[in-house]
């Protein structure tokens, strides 16, 4: 390399003569190491029993259910999200809640379909409002929060159909509007102990508004319906 | 000759008599630079740096806020920087009408949203189609072959009439008062958002006004009505007076008298419609022809 040195000539002129002889042996390991299909294998599911894997969505889906029933702050709702506890949820209240068959006496009550749009696009009218006031939380674990909070409104609704078999009279009205007072407070306060931790601090009071309204008016529907005779 | 122009090319200090010394003159690239600086380190919390850089654009250019397109999420974001106090003001502003005080001016400036308008809108469909239902049970109560039903077509045909309420006055009014613009120069002129903002929260004073409708007094609902009107229709003309004063007066008469009439016609066809027709229902002895003669009667057009 002693050509390079010489700052007469130009810079790479030396290069140009460089070569490795044939001799020197040229040698190295290229290879990926084998262990990753370890890894691979730890999270591959493919090959477990069905019932294994039922299990175990199931098992997420019911402790999400206890989270809601003792709200405390833990991120697990909002960790691990899914939507399969808010479809649970909402089929069942859009059953119980549906009109039947297109009768005189019926036609009044919500069919299926109107529930479940109520439910799901409300859940998103939410998300979007929270969002746009700056909220930190994403899209679905917004929608897996508001479902799964409906599960006291599902225990009330259940509840009022028991008390109806009983009677409609004013004593079962009394219950039932007791019972789901209850149940959709519970489901306003499990919601905000879960959201309001992801919204701006001057900003709490406008998320919790329509959080209120949405279990307001299922509530609602809960509460003014009417068995069929 | 090649003296004077080499003279010419040779490098001349200039006097410095403001001090441009070399310190100086760093200082000065620095100013320059750095809301740019500071705004690229912001960049990186997105909406953030809408956020100021709106604040800082409504500083200088007044009246020009929105600086994102419109099909991305940050304009609409813009559009709900409010806080919680702030929609508190801005509800009792609407409600309690001052003579010297403009809505827009006094809470609006010129950070419209949309987050009151569309909840209040929202809350008030829902108020209409809960204490309609209410009330038709209270009237129906005694008689013993009623059967109580929830109507839940009236909460669409609600939420249409309110919705549309609050979206296509505002854009006729709108385009009204841009066109009357082009002729006589005014001094105050309202953008789309802001007449949509005024007009969502006037409508706030009938949610207490329909909850009060539960009770069915019609001397009651009447009183509501017409208490709920005068305070929300004076300030919906305070508001837009500044606007049009300047005009001819026939028009200005016209335009008053237009909005006036389309709020008075919201106020009694919601009254007509969700809490009469209970008491119209053909199955039922119980009628009030009162209601109906009455309802009839206010036909303005």
């Amino acid at each position: 390399m002693a050509e390079v040195e010489e700052s007469s000539k130009p810079m790479f002129a030396g290069l140009s003569d460089i070569s490795i002889s044939e001799d020197i042996l040229v040698e190295g390991d290229i290879s990926v190491p084998v262990g990753s299909h370890n890894a691979d294998n730890d999270f591959s599911t493919l090959d477990e029993p069905v019932k294994d894997t039922i299990l175990r969505d199931l098992r997420a889906v019911g402790q999400k259910f206890v989270h809601v029933m003792y709200p405390k702050k833990s991120s697990a709702l909002l960790r691990d999200w899914d939507l399969w506890g808010p479809l649970i949820l909402c089929v069942t209240l859009a059953l119980m809640l549906q009109g039947g068959s297109v009768d005189s006496e019926e036609e009044g009550r919500p069919q299926f379909a109107e529930v479940f749009v109520i439910i799901w696009f409300g859940s998103v009218i939410i998300t979007l409002n929270s969002k746009l006031l700056g909220g930190t939380i994403s899209f679905f674990q917004s929608l897996c929060v508001l479902g799964y909070c409906i599960l006291p409104l599902t225990v009330a609704m259940i509840v009022c159909r028991i008390v109806l078999v009983g009677g409609s009279g004013l004593v079962s009205f009394v219950v039932r509007l007791i019972v789901v007072t209850a149940s959709f407070s519970w489901s306003t306060f499990a919601s905000t102990a879960f959201l309001a931790d992801s919204q701006p601090p001057n900003r709490k009071a406008l998320v919790v508004y329509p959080v209120f309204l949405f279990y307001f008016v299922i509530g609602w529907m809960i509460l003014t319906f009417s068995p069929s005779q | 000759n090649p003296e004077t122009f080499k003279k010419l090319l040779l490098f001349q200090e200039f006097e410095d008599e403001q001090g441009f010394t070399d310190n100086n003159q760093g200082a000065t690239t620095v100013t320059i630079d750095d809301p740019i600086k500071s705004r690229k380190q912001r960049k990186a919390t997105g909406t953030a740096f809408e956020e100021e850089d709106n604040d800082d654009k409504t500083e200088l250019l007044s009246g020009q806020r929105k600086s994102a397109p419109f099909w991305t999420f940050e304009y609409y974001q813009t559009l709900f920087d409010v806080d919680s106090h702030q929609v508190k003001n801005r509800i009792i502003g609407s409600i309690l009408p001052w003579p010297g005080k403009n809505f827009v001016e006094v809470y609006l400036r010129s950070n419209p949203d949309l987050y009151g308008p569309f909840w209040i809108c929202a809350t008030l469909v829902f108020a209409i189609a809960v204490s309609g239902n209410i009330s038709s049970f209270l009237v129906h109560q005694g008689q013993p072959n009623f059967r109580y039903v929830p109507d839940f077509s009236k909460v669409t045909m609600a939420a249409t009439a309110i919705y549309s309420y609050a979206w296509l006055v505002p854009l006729a009014l709108w385009g009204f008062l841009t066109w009357r613009n082009t002729k006589i120069t005014s001094l105050v002129s309202y953008s789309f958002l802001q007449i949509v903002c005024v007009y969502g929260y006037s409508l706030s004073i009938y949610i207490p006004a329909v909850i009060l409708w539960i009770i069915p007094n019609e001397g009651l609902r009447w009183c509501s009505i017409v208490v709920a009107l005068c305070l929300s229709g004076s300030v919906l003309v305070l508001t837009f007076w500044p606007a049009i004063r300047d005009d001819k007066p026939r028009i200005t008469i016209a335009i008053i008298s237009t909005i006036m009439i389309l709020h008075v016609l919201l106020a009694v066809g919601c009254k007509a419609c969700f809490f009469s027709t209970y008491e119209m229902h053909p199955s039922k002895a119980h009628n009030e022809p009162s209601t109906a003669t009455n309802t009839s009667s206010t036909n303005p057009k």
